[in-house]
């Protein structure tokens, strides 16, 4: 896992050492610069030094204090402006994973259950509707069409109302409602999807057949031989999507303008914040590892067979 | 009396268990294959029979070379297979060849009929002359009892008997002195796996080869095979003529393997008093010390658990690797032979 | 005293792309009570689907289902889903071939026994518990109460039908179906198996149905065998009967393809020719015609019924050769002739 880190952050490195899309220095140094001045910043970022030393000079912050450094930007700690994000970014991923799991797993079981028949066709066709629409156009007509400042029905809040959970908890719950509907769309959508043809795989399976025979009502058959076993790729993939999301949901966040990772993480790139692309990256990184890790452990828990190989 | 076509001597495969997260590091082994040594006669007939874990399937394919040895020597001809290298042994392909036991998973499901037929003369560049290969599968497959017209049809369009038979077109197409059919019958319906044993028969008797035949099955084996090697956890306890094994079987393991077969016969059934045969196969991992049958077999005593016993000739009967041989009276009790039929 | 299964005329069909397969074309049996019936057939012969329609296991598949199937009186065919499943698993139990396959991979086995029991029965899990270990013992499972623990891959595959078998049994069936329970198993270890339904069946006065396409099996364990093809039953006797007296010639057939220990090595197979037909194209009449060596032409035409054998109502055979030409031609055969010399030989002494 540290190795993978170590790589990610040297990779980010060298990227932006190789396409630097502004100068740092000049950027810091405000609206006219004089050259002396920058130089003077140029050599205060240590920008001046071969990549190496700069690498190096990072790492042993990074490692030795926990410290990021600081942003180009606005020359506040990196990490306290992740940590300031983070809470966001987390209500923003778990509140959508929840919907996306409910709706996805509800929707594709009943879908295999009466598969072929219209209500099967129905959901499925929405399905591909739902995974096909661009998050930031549906988060659009979601605004244009509900949102209390600008919508055609006003029922929620738009655009930039988020607050804290600690600040104020209903319009906190109030304002992230489209944001997860929107996020959880796409999601639900191919969860339903991926449940269903699990589910209709695994309701021809020897098992089932078994649990039939013995007498168990059809309810139990469904719930408790056949969803058991097809949620195992659900699971795996709820993990690893969570991951990704935590690490910044760059489209939604722009469009509702939550002040999250994923906002942050396109802020800083658009102003060349070396420190902060870093920052992000690495979070990025380390939530998608973590990820990876809570999946394989989790599913030697699912699948008994896996424990021992 | 013909001389060896392929000796085989102190043949050992171990499959590695590894166990570690990064690194891994080796644990234990299956003893897949644990010191088998016998010939194979030309001309001849040899089945070899086991059940699951005895290891005649990886004995099938070490012979083949499909797999490398852990140890030991594949004597073809006089040639050490094990010790060619790849290119050497490329020719030596054409001259043994396998026939699989899954119909359905055996053939590429992409491929035509006729190209599957051919892609031995593919491999090896032969009848590059157009037409040439066609007219060569054509005749291959009317040998097996296919209708050359089907030529450019696909696997799926054919049952399982057919594709089978496609199977034994495509082993025969290089002419091969040997051929190792590993449970060429046991996917098939019964009234099919009748077609196909004949025709292997038939075959083996109009072009000479030599047949080594795998099977589960011992009224299959007993039907088709001169002689007959039986293997237990990766060793072979007995090996003997047709008639001998199964009227005077000497291992316990062989009598209780016969004495298990069901027999259709309602009458014989009533009057055997079959030996069945307690426990579990061992794991392969951990074969018991000694004599790998002792912890079930209903003669072992304290000699077997101490001494391994030596595949050699025993009174009345064949090779068998015991130290307490079954006599001919054990035998008629437990046994429905020929004989006593 | 009436049979415990009475099966009058099942036919199922399944709709597909292709077309209709008729799986089940009209067929009659009967498992008396404390008797084991031997189903035997090739696959496509329908024997699986038939006892799996008894079952209203075919009830998921969108089948096409006529006919009767009274499990002591009450017709399973008609029964509501509620009564069905009353039934299943309590009073008719089904075992399978691939016991790996047919246990839930991710639950105990202990719990799937468990499962079974408080379906049908008033029990707390402690009682459930108890009761399921006591069957895992009386398989032959050693050690039954630590491997209540164990998940089905860590069982060999013997114990793993052992296994089936004792969640078959929890509830004291009184009919078990056996769908080729053996098929896939070591033949030492199928002898294991063949021994312990026979002991449990004796032991347990239950009545059994054996479905399988190995004759030695049927030789060993049956009291009366049912012999299919293409969906019909085509013969239907005592075990004795069919193994001394056949009088179908698909029966012969198999008799005389198969390979057997108690022959003599260079015993010729005498395999039937063609293959099995296809479910959703029936051959015309006689299904079995295109492969008969005995064919004639009134065989294209007409749909043999399974009828008894004048000298013997309990014996049945669908074929339309008289009793007499088929005691001959069995004699033929059995002295060795091949079926077109034994078709010869009667043909001199004149026969239909």
């Amino acid at each position: 896992m540290v190795v993978l880190l170590i790589l990610v952050s040297f990779i980010t490195f060298v990227i932006f050492y190789l396409f630097p899309s502004a100068d740092p220095a000049q950027l810091r140094a405000g609206r006219q610069p004089n050259p002396q001045l920058v130089e003077q910043i140029r050599h205060q970022l240590n920008l001046d030094k071969p990549f190496y030393a700069q690498y190096w000079l990072y790492m042993k912050q990074l490692v030795l204090h926990g410290d990021f450094g600081r942003s180009y930007q606005n020359n506040i700690q990196v990490r306290q402006q992740i940590f300031d994000r983070l809470p966001a970014t987390i209500s923003l991923t778990v509140g959508a994973a929840v919907v996306w799991l409910v709706v996805g797993i509800t929707v594709g079981t009943i879908s295999a259950v009466k598969s072929r028949s219209a209500i099967d066709r129905i959901a499925m066709g929405g399905a591909l509707i739902g995974i096909s629409a661009p998050v930031y156009w549906l988060g659009l007509v979601s605004l244009y069409l509900f949102s209390n400042d600008i919508g055609v029905i006003k029922i929620f809040p738009g655009s930039g109302s988020y607050v804290p959970l600690s600040q104020d908890p209903t319009k906190w719950f109030t304002s992230l409602i489209l944001p997860w509907l929107v996020l959880a769309a796409a999601f639900a959508a191919f969860y339903a999807r991926l449940l269903r043809s699990n589910l209709v795989e695994v309701m021809g399976e020897d098992y089932i057949r078994t649990a039939r025979a013995k007498g168990l009502t059809e309810r139990r058959v469904v719930l408790r031989h056949g969803i058991r076993s097809a949620i195992t790729p659900i699971v795996t993939a709820a993990g690893l999507d969570i991951g990704i999301l935590l690490g910044g949901a760059i489209l939604t966040e722009s469009v509702f303008n939550i002040p999250g990772i994923g906002r942050l993480a396109y802020e800083s790139i658009q102003n060349s914040d070396l420190p902060m692309i870093q920052g992000t990256v690495l979070l990025g990184a380390f939530f998608i590892i973590l990820a990876n890790l809570v999946v394989d452990i989790g599913y030697a828990f699912i699948d008994p067979r896996v424990r021992y190989s | 009396m013909s001389e060896p076509l392929v000796e085989v001597r102190d043949l050992y495969k171990h499959f590695p268990i590894t166990k570690g997260i990064l690194f891994q590091h080796q644990v234990a082994a299956v003893h897949a294959v644990d010191g088998v040594s016998f010939d194979v006669m030309r001309g001849e007939a040899l089945g070899i029979v086991g059940e699951t874990g005895c290891g005649k399937s990886t004995t099938a394919r070490l012979i083949t070379r499909l797999l490398e040895p852990t140890s030991g020597s594949v004597t073809y001809e006089g040639r050490d297979v094990t010790k060619l290298s790849r290119r050497e042994f490329k020719p030596l392909r054409g001259e043994i060849q396998m026939i699989f036991q899954d119909p359905y998973s055996s053939l590429n499901p992409r491929k035509t009929v006729g190209s599957i037929i051919a892609e031995p003369y593919k491999i090896h560049r032969l009848k590059q002359g157009k037409g040439e290969r066609k007219r060569a599968v054509q005749e291959l497959m009317e040998q097996v009892g296919l209708n050359p017209e089907h030529f450019n049809r696909y696997p799926h369009e054919f049952s399982g008997g057919q594709r089978q038979r496609i199977g034994v077109a495509r082993a025969l197409a290089l002419q091969p002195k040997l051929i190792i059919a590993d449970e060429p019958v046991s996917a098939l319906d019964v009234s099919i796996q009748a077609q196909i044993l004949n025709l292997l028969k038939d075959l083996q008797r109009d072009l000479g080869i030599t047949l080594v035949l795998i099977a589960h099955d011992l009224s299959v084996v007993k039907h088709m095979c001169d002689r007959v090697a039986v293997m237990y956890l990766g060793k072979v306890v007995e090996i003997a003529e047709g008639d001998t094994l199964y009227n005077h079987p000497r291992h316990p393991y062989t009598g209780a393997l016969l004495s298990a077969v069901p027999v259709p016969d309602p009458d014989l059934a009533a009057a055997k008093r079959r030996q069945v045969l307690g426990g579990d196969l061992p794991s392969p991992t951990n074969p018991p010390p000694a004599c790998r049958f002792n912890p079930r077999c209903p003669k072992a005593q304290e000699l077997c658990r101490t001494d391994e016993p030596l595949l050699e000739p025993k009174q009345g009967g064949g090779l068998a690797a015991c130290h307490f041989p079954l006599t001919d009276g054990e035998v008629a009790e437990r046994v429905a032979t020929a004989d006593t039929a | 005293m009436s049979p415990l299964l009475e099966v009058d005329d099942l036919h199922v069909q399944f709709e597909t792309e292709d077309g209709i397969v008729k799986a089940v074309d009209g067929v009659s049996f009967s498992v008396d009570r404390g008797k084991v019936l031997g189903i035997v057939g090739e696959s496509g012969s329908g024997k699986s689907v038939s006892m799996l329609t008894v079952m209203g296991l075919s009830r998921a598949r969108n089948a096409t289902i006529t006919g009767a199937a009274r499990f002591d009186g009450q017709d399973l065919l008609k029964a509501s889903n509620d009564d069905l499943r009353g039934v299943r698993g309590n009073d008719v139990a089904m075992i399978f071939q691939d016991p790996l396959s047919s246990l839930h991979p991710f639950y105990k086995v202990g719990k799937q026994l468990v499962e079974g029991i408080q379906s049908h029965q008033y029990m707390s899990k402690a009682q459930a518990r108890q009761r399921a270990i006591e069957y895992l013992g009386m398989v032959g499972i050693p050690d039954p109460a630590r491997r209540f623990d164990s998940y089905p891959h860590e069982f060999s595959g013997g114990m793993r039908q052992r296994a089936m078998i004792a969640m078959a049994l929890v509830n004291e069936p009184r009919l078990l179906i056996a769908d080729e329970p053996t098929t896939a198993l070591d033949v030492t270890v199928q002898a294991q198996i063949l021994d312990l339904i026979a002991r449990l069946q004796r032991e347990l006065d239950m009545a059994v149905v054996m479905i399988t396409h190995d004759l030695g099996v049927v030789a060993e364990v049956t009291d009366a065998i049912a012999v299919m093809y293409a969906g019909r039953v085509v013969e239907y006797a005592s075990t004795l009967d069919i193994f001394r007296s056949p009088e179908h010639p698909y029966t012969w057939g198999l008799l005389q393809s198969i390979p057997r220990l108690d022959r003599p090595r260079d015993e010729p197979l005498i395999p039937i020719p063609g293959r099995p037909p296809s479910l959703i194209t029936l051959p015309t009449g006689c299904s079995f015609h295109p492969r008969c060596p005995y064919v004639q032409e009134r065989h294209k035409q007409v749909d043999p019924r399974l009828e008894p054998l004048p000298d013997d109502p309990s014996h049945r055979v669908a074929c339309l050769l008289t009793s007499d030409t088929r005691k001959r031609l069995w004699q033929e055969l059995s002295a060795g002739k091949a079926p077109e010399e034994a078709r010869e030989e009667v043909v001199e002494g004149g026969f239909t």
